[in-house]
């Protein structure tokens, strides 16, 4: 709303003047301010328990904003360029869902890269819609998967025009963004939704020579990770929607899952954090860039590492890069990233966002010194020095093409049965199984099980990557469709 | 009028020194700079409020942490020096003929102006020929240097502040890396005594000991840091810091010190119960 200034943070006003009103709370939560938990209390402080406070009229409340909650959500919805912005509290992974459910139901198709977030499988099972994968394409030196080619889009448009939408990472976890103001336009013209996961892409918004955002870029909805580069409290998200939007049936659809129970907390960071985006975000994220360049031209030097960015940029399938993440290549100390990425953490005491079989990413922000980036950029020299090995028998991360022959929803409401993973090669899965971080599926519901995916999913748990979502937590089993 | 100077050496404990007069105070893009001149003590220098050397006491410091290695190493040539933009240390070196070249990497030129204006008493040699001195993060410059150097000094402030990087492992491992086929590595490694410090002190071990395999630890009393006992680290990749001693040659160089002697250097690795233990917890 064009007057209203992005200095102010009306949740947070709300809570300072709550505050000054001592209200004696006969309402929720029990720790009434924090005096009934002092153990708590004291950990976390008081100042935080003292706001950690329930709805009510003059703090508004998420599930109906009219007063301070409308405020704020209008003030993010103007900063980020949006028709609408929705405060999320229970994680991106919410934001995600209610994109896919507001505009998808069962049965219905939706376009999306393979290497998409677990949330978005998640919402596929949820709401029953079919995803159409596009291959991505992967990087074979580095073996990461890249962004989505603009004709593999207009493909799959032209080939499923009953599509409901396109989904686009924007940018990936590497940091690779794909063509979207051609890919929205082109959607559009085909009656299609564009849908957004920004979880990595809060700061393209307030960023000078960062690739576009998905509101600029003409978007129907984003999903915005305030909480990782943006720099409010963990789980705190916005959900930004474009002019076309119905914002009513999305809140609905957001209210399905979302607590009734907001947690003031979150959304007092997040309206903070926006305001301080606004105030300050381009010197903040220009800090952050040469940060990330510094260290990219510092690790290039040690030799063996391949600190990555916008030297990828083809005008297709890496159509923009993102030049705060800071990813380096591994594959040349000898070293799968997730070996280094455990040395980092196990001999350094530095803990790094992940590191998958070739690669590792450092998340950095507006929270970093350069301190702390020379003692990476001298661990990872101390690597290289200490435990760099030939480079055979390394394996790279290979993208496989998926096979799917149920819905994710189908297969995973199916009876099934639980098999040794060899003994599971031919069968339809009927459950992810994925590499966390960065949580991408090597399979989903629905795919059917073969030899490649079960050698690499071996490969991955003997170098130490976290394996998550199947039943069997150890992973010796898969639940697979009962025959 | 009183005007006293104190620092918290634990939450329940404080030393204070009497002020005459403030000489200077400011602030760097790393610290907060001050320096004092006291009746006791002389003039010294705090950084963030820290004691970082007096007049009085600071040759106990920098004899301690220069003559020990100098008294093994036979022939050191090239000589590293981190930190210690007070200039104690390189006075000290320079007694030396023997050393062709001092590399001094300080982050802070602030402190080396400061310490050249107003304590000229440890500052006095930084002007030497054979000083290079070079204003730099420490872990970023011995990031680049291989088999260079026959002795490293790191004289760095406390692990929590700018010297937090020099604490590390990924420090340590570099300073290795930086050294000579027979190079030793003396550090500022804490006290042992408050537990705050003592597990500093033990991280700063346990570091050392996963990188050179020759570590030892020595002790020295500097009445105006905390607890007054205070410990150094003497790592190396060949010499024994008692056993390879050149007591004899040390005494024929006719170097006049007012703490070290070849005599107290053999003493000074004999150390407490309860600090051997410490120690040995963590190796």
């Amino acid at each position: 709303m064009p007057g209203q200034s992005q200095a102010r943070a009306p949740i947070y006003e709300a809570l300072r003047g709550f505050e000054r009103m001592r209200v004696v709370p006969f309402d929720v939560p029990g720790h009434k301010r924090g005096r009934g938990n002092r153990e708590l209390t004291d950990f976390l402080g008081e100042n935080c328990l003292r706001h950690d406070v329930n709805s009510m009229r003059p703090l508004d409340n998420l599930c109906h904003p009219v007063s301070v909650i409308k405020e704020a959500e209008e003030l993010a919805a103007e900063a980020f360029g949006a028709a609408h912005a929705f405060f999320i509290v229970n994680g991106t992974t919410s934001a995600v869902q209610a994109m896919i459910l507001s505009v998808c139901k069962k049965g219905d198709k939706i376009i999306l890269p393979r290497n998409v977030h677990r949330s978005v499988m998640g919402a596929l099972i949820l709401c029953g819609a079919v995803p159409v994968y596009l291959n991505p394409q992967v990087n074979a030196e580095l073996g990461i998967p890249l962004g989505m080619r603009l004709d593999d889009v207009k493909e799959a448009i032209a080939a499923f025009p009953d599509a409901k939408a396109v989904l686009v990472n924007n940018p990936t976890y590497y940091g690779v963004c794909s063509a979207l103001a051609d890919i929205t336009a082109f959607a559009h013209e085909h009656g299609m939704a564009v849908l957004a996961d920004e979880a990595h892409g809060t700061h393209f918004y307030f960023g000078d020579g960062l690739p576009v955002s998905a509101m600029a870029a003409g978007a129907d909805m984003a999903a915005v990770s305030m909480h990782k580069s943006g720099g409010s409290l963990t789980q705190s998200s916005f959900l930004l929607c474009g002019p076309s939007v119905n914002v009513g049936y999305a809140r609905q659809v957001i209210n399905l899952t979302q607590t009734t129970s907001a947690s003031y907390l979150l959304l007092s960071s997040l309206d903070l954090s926006r305001r301080q985006l606004s105030l300050r975000g381009r010197a903040l994220f220009a800090y952050v860039r040469d940060m990330a360049q510094y260290a990219r031209g510092e690790i290039n030097q040690i030799g063996d590492y391949y600190a990555f960015a916008s030297e990828l940029k083809n005008g297709n399938d890496v159509f923009d890069f993102d030049e705060t993440k800071l990813s380096v290549n591994t594959i040349g100390v000898g070293l799968a990233g997730i070996e280094v990425y455990d040395l980092l953490r196990d001999e350094y005491d530095i803990q790094i966002e992940f590191g998958d079989l070739g690669n590792i990413l450092a998340y950095l922000s507006v929270g970093d010194t350069h301190k702390n980036i020379e003692r990476l950029i001298g661990a990872l020299s101390e690597i290289r020095r200490r435990y760099r090995k030939d480079r055979g028998g390394m394996m790279r991360s290979e993208y496989i093409s998926p096979a799917v022959e149920l819905s994710p929803q189908t297969a995973f409401y199916a009876d099934k049965e639980s098999l040794p993973l060899l003994q599971s090669v031919g069968r339809v899965c009927a459950e992810f199984v994925m590499c966390y971080p960065p949580g991408i599926p090597i399979l989903a519901p629905g795919e059917r099980v073969t030899r490649d995916i079960i050698d690499y999913i071996r490969y991955a748990k003997e170098k130490g990557c976290s394996m998550t979502g199947p039943e069997d937590m150890d992973i010796e089993r898969l639940n697979v469709i009962a025959e | 009028m009183e005007l006293w100077y104190s620092e918290q050496h634990t939450p329940n404990v404080k030393l204070s020194v009497k002020v005459d007069r403030q000489l200077y105070a400011g602030r760097s893009a790393f610290q907060r700079i001050d320096v004092f001149e006291s009746l006791e003590f002389g003039r010294f220098l705090t950084l963030d409020g820290y004691m970082m050397l007096t007049e009085k006491d600071e040759f106990i410091y920098h004899e301690m942490i220069t003559h020990v290695p100098m008294a093994v190493h036979p022939r050191v040539r090239r000589v590293l020096v981190i930190g210690a933009g007070d200039g104690g240390v390189v006075r000290e070196l320079t007694r030396y003929p023997e050393i062709e070249h001092i590399d001094m990497v300080e982050i802070d030129e602030q402190v080396v102006a400061v310490c050249r204006e107003f304590l000229p008493q440890t500052a006095c040699r930084l002007d030497d020929p054979r000083v290079d001195i070079h204003y730099q993060d420490g872990l970023k410059f011995i990031r680049k240097r291989e088999d260079e150097y026959d002795l490293i000094i790191v004289d760095s402030t406390d692990p929590f502040g700018p010297g937090e990087g020099l604490f590390t492992k990924e420090f340590y491992g570099n300073c290795y890396k930086a050294l000579t086929a027979d190079g030793v590595m003396v550090n500022q490694h804490e006290s042992p005594f408050y537990p705050e410090d003592l597990s500093a002190m033990q991280r700063a071990h346990k570091r050392i000991v996963e990188s050179f395999h020759i570590s030892r630890v020595y002790q020295a009393h500097i009445p105006t840091y905390p607890s007054g006992h205070w410990l150094f680290g003497f790592a190396s990749k060949r010499y024994h810091p008692t056993g390879d001693l050149r007591a004899k040659e040390w005494n024929a160089l006719g170097l006049k010190t007012g703490y070290y002697n070849t005599n107290l250097h053999k003493g000074a690795f004999y150390l407490p119960n309860y600090v051997e233990e410490a120690l040995r917890d963590v190796e």
